[in-house]
């Protein structure tokens, strides 16, 4: 945290973020785009994500194959990823190839085909990439926790989108999402690595500066009321494991609450990472939740994360429930421990604890540039720079009576979704 | 295109060598390597121990990786919620696992803390009381990880592709055991098991961070250098592995599931082959280049079959796989069969082009900057150079062994070791999968 950034804003709106970091001769660079699952209405379910993947098809200057071609022979790396408040674009290459990719980016921001045989034949993928994710317990429990905690705003559905949508969206429709969402005014471009400032400016500049301004994009989302009683459901599905999950409304990024949030997490779950490359994390053995639940044979793992997004959403606790006991005695077991937090205060030694965690988790994130590069525009799609410079520090302002608050005033039954995934045929109930 | 000669020398700069690197060998045969990176306040810890799945019996399958996630469980001087105190409270992380050959373990933390990594290492190692109670907590975690696996389309193809290449092998058996095997055994088998097989001799420890390479050695030299394990055995040969004879094919059924995962391929060979640079560079155009080279852009640019579809080349210290891996729809697996065969037989039949070369050997050579950039990308590729014997110069001597392959020696190679007649294909997935 260091060394400063650099930020400025180019005449049609592109924000740009620099970073040098002389350690290794490598470049990453990435583009934000300010659009998401967030911004999805029934019926266009999964759109962002599947402009995402149409993304990699190619301009009239930069043919599918050739964009990929390019970037691997340069022993590159390139990707991208769509969620809920966003979509980003990366490529990390060798320092001196770095052109490349900022040619590529400022081409397809505006001049990509949507080739309609390309869009039937991503249709299929997409569903495939659907189908992987839903031989996964933990989406089929996910998808339907999310519908049952979100019924006014988007994060009701997966970013992946519903199989009923993915099915029936047109071509139009994903240009048209296209040209809404990808212009400069809504969009961040963060490089980090071995350059010059004031060159890579210039040169970002006769790339980007001449795109024209959008209108300004619509972010439809409406507010999701707050939840007046506890939910529960049941998924059942193939195996002889039993999973749980509560999900609990969970305060967004921006809101002063979520650092004191996130030392609840810490000390409950174990600690979440904000690293998206490497480094490692720390695991989880001694948080108070494992001991209450893995410790006592209630379950057989015990996980915890709290996300970072525009609005609020969800801090999920999965436990996968041991095969003699069942899913009301782990909740009844995590009642239990949030109860005590709610009732006595905890240490400053935990709450101390709580920081060494996060300082260590940031140094390990340090060690590539790529994650770095990553960390300036992704803290700037749910608040600023800032957010994360301070971040180490904000968390050390927090107290043991703020946790204690964060615990009596979030961790209530009325605020969660209880999800169980039981296993059906060929499952316990045979046995 | 060759990088210029201002990137040649800026890469040379950081990779790894002799000059760079520091190699020392303790008496009672630990090898230490280690090299610092200053970039970022922390550091990791990363190495192998002689002793594996090798060393199991059919009946007590899975008994190497029980012990070594036990070691975990409790020492003599402290508890298993003390043990991970030590580790979380200081934000650091240590696992264990053991795979055919060796017992891996990794490990990082902030420099200023990897004096108390290594104490509880060496604790770890020398000391662990294995707790009944632990024991049975943590054996009832394996049998549900057993469980999950069994209902895990791409495990369970993957196993099921091991068995077919490695019949009555060490190979063809998951580390991890069986349901069955892993509750025949008991305490006493695990503490007989760390006292005979876990020692010094070949053990090999990696240090990369933000440390002095003198001072790392002098803190594991201190903690280690004194540990002796006289009966500490040399590990068995591995029986030899002949390919199949002929096509076969093995569907593991597992319903209700939305997805078929299918591996295919054939019996590869070790990484210190002379055979290996043109098997990975032919490998990365068959299957990896780009978005999976020639089998990705079919299966899932031309055809829309799948979200994946790719091939990977394992060699190691014996003969590996050469294998594809696609994720499909049930319906699709014939059609994604036949695709594979197809180009695994032009790959056999033809010399790659030029470009194509040249394009993989770019990817190879560029690419070395951005693997060796985190310390766990520095540490796991020391500890390659030492496990495979490779000298300290191999990154420095690697652009020039890439650029040697020619389509020739990738052609010969291919023919050595594909054979689309001779294929294995292993699948999981729902009932509705319809094959030849």
């Amino acid at each position: 945290m260091s060394n400063s950034i650099v930020q400025t804003q180019l005449s049609n709106g592109l924000m740009l973020m620099l970073k040098e970091i002389h350690t290794a001769p490598i470049i990453s660079h990435w583009l934000w785009y300010r659009v998401g699952s967030r911004d999805e209405l029934p019926g266009r379910t999964g759109i962002s994500h599947w402009v995402e993947h149409m993304q990699f098809k190619g301009t009239p200057q930069f043919p599918a194959d050739v964009m990929d071609k390019a970037i691997s022979r340069e022993g590159g790396v390139w990707n991208a990823m769509t969620y809920l408040d966003w979509t980003t674009y990366y490529e990390t290459l060798p320092a001196e190839k770095i052109d490349l990719a900022l040619r590529l980016e400022a081409d397809r921001m505006v001049n990509s085909q949507f080739d309609p045989d390309e869009v039937a034949s991503e249709r299929t993928v997409i569903i495939s990439e659907r189908e992987g994710n839903e031989n996964e317990p933990f989406f089929r429990l996910g998808e339907q926790i999310q519908a049952a905690a979100f019924t006014v705003h988007p994060y009701h559905h997966e970013v992946i989108g519903d199989l009923a949508d993915l099915k029936t969206l047109q071509r139009n429709d994903l240009y048209e999402h296209y040209h809404t969402y990808y212009a400069p005014n809504n969009a961040v471009l963060a490089v980090a690595g071995d350059f010059d400032t004031e060159k890579m400016i210039a040169r970002l500049r006769e790339l980007f500066e001449p795109i024209l301004a959008g209108s300004a994009p619509p972010h439809p989302a409406k507010p999701e009321p707050a939840p007046a009683e506890e939910k529960r459901l049941v998924v059942e599905g193939p195996g002889e494991t039993t999973y749980l999950q509560l999900a609990y409304h969970a305060p967004a990024a921006n809101d002063p609450d979520f650092f004191a949030y996130t030392v609840l997490d810490s000390l409950l779950t174990g600690p979440t990472g904000l690293n998206m490359f490497g480094g490692g994390g720390i695991s989880n053995k001694t948080s108070r939740l494992y001991r209450a639940v893995v410790e006592k044979e209630l379950g057989i793992s015990l996980n915890g994360g709290l996300q970072a997004t525009i609005d609020p959403y969800l801090y999920d606790i999965t436990v996968t429930v041991h095969p003699q006991r069942t899913p009301d005695e782990v909740i009844a077991a995590v009642d239990a421990e949030i109860q005590r937090l709610q009732d006595e205060m905890v240490s400053p030694d935990e709450v101390a604890r709580a920081i060494k965690q996060a300082r260590a988790l940031f140094a390990y994130g340090s060690e590539n540039i790529t994650n770095q590069a990553f960390w300036m525009g992704y803290a700037e799609m749910f608040a600023h720079y800032d957010w994360f410079e301070n971040y180490v520090e904000r968390l050390a302002q927090i107290t043991p009576t703020d946790v204690q608050r964060m615990a009596r005033t979030c961790l209530q039954p009325h605020n969660r979704v209880v999800g169980t995934y039981l296993p059906g045929e060929n499952g316990r109930e045979n046995q | 295109m060759k990088p210029t000669s201002q990137t040649t020398r800026s890469t040379m700069n950081t990779l790894p060598g002799p000059e760079n690197v520091t190699r020392v060998q303790l008496e009672n045969g630990i090898t230490i390597l280690a090299r610092s990176n200053f970039n970022s306040p922390s550091v990791v810890l990363t190495g192998y121990l002689q002793n594996g799945g090798l060393f199991d019996s059919d009946e007590l399958l899975g008994l190497a990786h029980f012990t070594s996630l036990a070691l975990l469980r409790g020492t003599r001087r402290r508890n298993f919620q003390q043990v991970y105190d030590s580790l979380e409270s200081i934000g650091a992380s240590l696992g264990f696992g053991s795979g055919v050959h060796t017992t891996g373990f990794n490990a990082h933390s902030l420099s200023e803390d990897l004096p108390t990594l290594l104490d509880l290492l060496r604790e770890l190692l020398q000391e662990p009381v294995f707790p009944p109670e632990q024991i049975e907590r943590l054996r009832a975690q394996i049998l549900t990880g057993l469980a999950i696996r069994a209902q895990d389309t791409g495990d369970m193809a993957s196993l099921t592709f091991d068995k077919l290449i490695y019949p009555n092998h060490p190979y063809g058996r998951p580390e991890d055991g069986y349901p069955e095997t892993i509750q025949a055994i008991t305490r006493a088998d695990i503490q007989a098991y760390h006292r005979k097989t876990y020692g010094p001799r070949g053990m090999v420890i990696v240090v990369v961070g933000a440390i002095e390479p003198q001072s790392a050695v002098e803190h594991v030299s201190r903690l280690l250098g004194d540990w002796q394990n006289p009966d500490q055995p040399d590990p068995p040969a591995l029986p030899p592995i002949q390919p199949g004879e002929k096509s076969q094919v093995q569907k593991v059924v597992i319903s209700g599931k939305s997805q078929s995962d299918l591996v295919m391929g054939f019996l590869g060979l070790t990484r210190k082959s002379p055979d290996y640079m043109p098997a990975s560079l032919g490998n990365n155009i068959l299957g990896q280049f780009g978005m999976y080279g020639r089998i990705g852009d079919v299966v899932r640019e031309q055809s829309g079959l799948a979200y994946y579809a790719y091939t990977n080349l394992n060699a190691g210290l014996g003969p590996g796989t050469w294998e594809v891996t696609a994720g499909v729809n049930p319906a699709n697996i014939q059609k994604t069969i036949d695709l594979v065969r197809q180009e695994i037989a032009r790959f056999t039949r033809e010399l790659v082009s030029p470009e194509e070369l040249s394009d993989s050997q770019a990817n190879f050579i560029g690419r070395l900057p951005l693997s060796l950039e985190s310390n766990n990308g520095m540490a796991s590729s020391l500890l390659n150079l030492e496990r495979f014997d490779l000298g300290l110069d191999y990154y420095q001597r690697y652009p020039d062994l890439v650029r040697a392959v020619t389509p020739e020696a990738i052609l010969e190679t291919a023919r050595r070791y594909l054979d689309p007649d001779r294929i294995a294909v292993a699948i999981a997935g729902p009932e509705n999968g319809a094959i030849q």
